[in-house]
């Protein structure tokens, strides 16, 4: 048992950086909440038809609780969100009443999964291979290697997401038709033909990562090998890679830590973009087609549904960063 | 000394020491220096400036013209061909230059004046005013901001208006953030505590103690904000909820022509088209990174001689 007083400072630190986490996501699921009584008041009628009777009106502006104030309905909405229930979509609706809309958590809890399958991919590639490149450049720094690498670093960062993308597909999907182009994956496939499937859209989204996580690594590695510590190291004749290995990744990992977290969360909203040019099955393409359509309540699902992957993905930078401070682990 | 020009004055030679340089010739001098990487940005970023300015002229045809042939190849008439309801695309690219960048303009500089003044009013008022409005960016940044605007534009609906507003309000956030913290440090100066003492209203404190020693900053951050809203915009519009047609526009272009790229094999040019206006989105934001990244250099008092 932790007594008051005597609690760890990191645990302490932790605490507070995930109670403010926790205000924050309130404060989101407020914001997304307002959204919906920010539509302008004719909205039954945008979302049944011109030729909705009153009574369906009046009985659609009931479903959706407008009769009630405000505050009622977001406690209730919150309430439902935490049970997974993000209440039922606008499309699908008619003006005579008869609804064969479906519940939004239907619609949603597929295509978070395909979502998921490809940022998880995506991680795997990316991280490991953002970490090699970052540690080989510091190591061989200002060569030829460290130069190229660099450059096109430097390219991929300035460069949209979607123009990547195509130009992935004018390679190799069109001009040398070794991958297919198209991402329209389903849960009867096998996973190696899944993974041929997302092999392009996984391939832009680690180009769009990669360079950031790299870059911050190299920098991270490079400050550390100008210590003198990391001198005293070499000249008591420790080999390259045990410097780079027992001295300086130990404290480098905070930094390098934060932005892998921080890149992940990235991925989140390139995930949009990305799935749109493959025609991807994902949450990036149900919130466009929702925004498109005007479909409140999808939109509503899938924002949360980015926002609180971002907000955890930060915290856990933000956690990472205080746990690996060696500082804060051992205090005087 | 009238009667011989040629004798040593030490007078005028002293004197001219003292001349001081124009502000023409500091910028000679600045330009003189400025590396490769930097010249590549601002003639690229003049040759697009110019372009936009001029498209009426520059362009063969109106934007909106439709010609009879839809995705016609490219040839004398129509340079880059026609797109999927027969417009031709170069004049599509020469006016998506003035649509897009001026969109993009617009968003940032009404960013700006949000952000920066909100900045330097929380970092003059450190109490109140500055707690509520750093606890609401806080909030507002931990949503990614192409989630919320999507969300935005899905309530008030996309028109270019409404586009602006609600993308200059989101990014005005990361201004803010930047604006305090520069201008945190200059309010705690002497001189503003002595225009304060003098009893120079809010306004005028902005405006002329503090606005002009967080400028170099400020110049910086609003090339690469022009950059991060450029490409918003463009991801926007190419998820076609930014700027709606007949607008030409590139991000939308991309999105219109993207079936070609499946015949790049047949025709090569066919399979470019769509690369095209993703290709003048993607030059643009690298110009204006090195122009940025060059200024940041010169301003920073870093020199490469150390």
């Amino acid at each position: 048992m932790l007594k008051r007083g005597n609690v760890h400072p990191v645990l302490a630190t932790v605490l507070k950086r995930l109670g403010l986490g926790l205000f924050t996501w309130l404060m989101v699921s407020v914001i997304i909440f307002a959204s919906i009584t920010m539509l302008p008041g004719d909205f039954t009628e945008a979302v049944l038809g011109q030729a909705a009777t009153k009574e369906t009106i009046v009985a659609f502006r009931k479903e959706l609780g407008l009769d009630q104030p405000a505050i009622v309905r977001y406690g209730e909405w919150l309430l439902g969100v935490a049970q997974g229930d993000f209440g039922t979509s606008f499309s699908g609706r008619a003006a005579s009443g008869q609804d064969r809309s479906r519940l939004v958590m239907d619609l949603v809890a597929p295509r978070l999964q395909n979502t998921l399958f490809l940022a998880g991919i995506t991680a795997i590639i990316a991280v490991p291979l953002a970490l090699f490149l970052g540690l080989t450049t510091a190591l061989y720094r200002n060569s030829l290697y460290d130069r190229i690498v660099n450059a096109v670093a430097l390219t991929t960062i300035s460069m949209p997401e979607f123009f990547l993308a195509y130009i992935l597909i004018l390679l190799l999907a069109s001009l040398w038709p070794i991958l297919p182009s198209l991402a329209n994956v389903n849960t009867e496939m096998a996973l190696p033909e899944r993974l041929i499937r997302i092999a392009l859209p996984a391939m832009s989204l680690t180009l769009v990562i990669i360079a950031h996580m790299m870059r911050m690594t190299r920098a991270a590695v490079i400050n550390l090998l100008a210590l003198p510590y990391v001198e005293m190291a070499r000249l008591k004749g420790a080999t390259r890679t045990a410097v780079i290995m027992k001295h300086v990744l130990p404290n480098a990992w905070a930094p390098i830590a934060t932005v892998i977290a921080f890149n992940l969360a990235y991925l989140v909203v390139g995930v949009v973009v990305v799935e749109v040019v493959f025609v991807y099955p994902g949450i990036g393409q149900l919130m466009v087609d929702a925004v498109t359509s005007r479909d409140i309540p999808v939109v509503q699902a899938c924002a949360l549904i980015f926002a609180v992957t971002y907000i955890l993905l930060n915290l856990i930078a933000d956690i990472i960063g205080i746990i690996t401070n060696p500082r804060l682990l051992h205090p005087r | 000394m009238n009667n011989n020009s040629q004798a040593y004055s030490a007078t005028a030679e002293v004197a001219s020491v003292r001349l001081r340089r124009s502000r023409w010739d500091r910028a000679r001098v600045t330009l003189g220096k400025a590396p490769r990487s930097a010249w590549f940005g601002m003639i690229v970023f003049a040759i697009y400036l110019f372009i936009a300015l001029f498209a009426p002229w520059l362009a063969p045809f109106d934007e909106t013209q439709v010609f009879v042939t839809p995705f016609a190849s490219w040839d004398a008439t129509h340079w880059f061909g026609t797109d999927q309801i027969g417009r031709d695309v170069l004049s599509r690219l020469i006016y998506g230059a003035r649509n897009t960048m001026g969109i993009a303009l617009a968003t940032t500089l009404l960013s700006f004046a949000i952000g920066g003044s909100l900045g330097i009013m929380a970092a003059i008022n450190r109490r109140l005013l500055d707690q509520i409005l750093s606890r609401s960016v806080d909030v507002l940044m931990a949503i990614p901001s192409l989630i919320f605007s999507l969300m935005l534009l899905s309530i008030f609906g996309s028109s270019i208006p409404n586009l602006i507003i609600i993308i200059a309000v989101l990014d005005s956030t990361r201004v803010f953030r930047l604006t305090r913290a520069v201008a945190i440090n200059v309010v705690v100066m002497d001189y503003v505590e002595a225009a304060r003492l003098r009893g120079d209203g809010l306004w005028w404190i902005m405006r002329h103690e503090i606005l002009p020693n967080i400028t170099p900053p400020l110049i910086a951050e609003f090339g690469l904000r022009f950059c991060f809203v450029f490409l918003t915009i463009a991801a926007l519009s190419f998820l076609g909820l930014g700027i709606q047609p007949p607008t030409a526009d590139w991000g939308s272009m991309v999105r219109e022509n993207a079936n070609l790229i499946q015949f790049a094999q047949f025709d090569i040019k066919a399979g470019l088209t769509p690369l095209l206006p993703a290709g003048a989105i993607a030059l643009l934001t690298i110009a204006v990174n090195f122009i940025v990244d060059w200024f940041l250099h010169q301003t920073s008092g870093l020199r490469d001689d150390h």
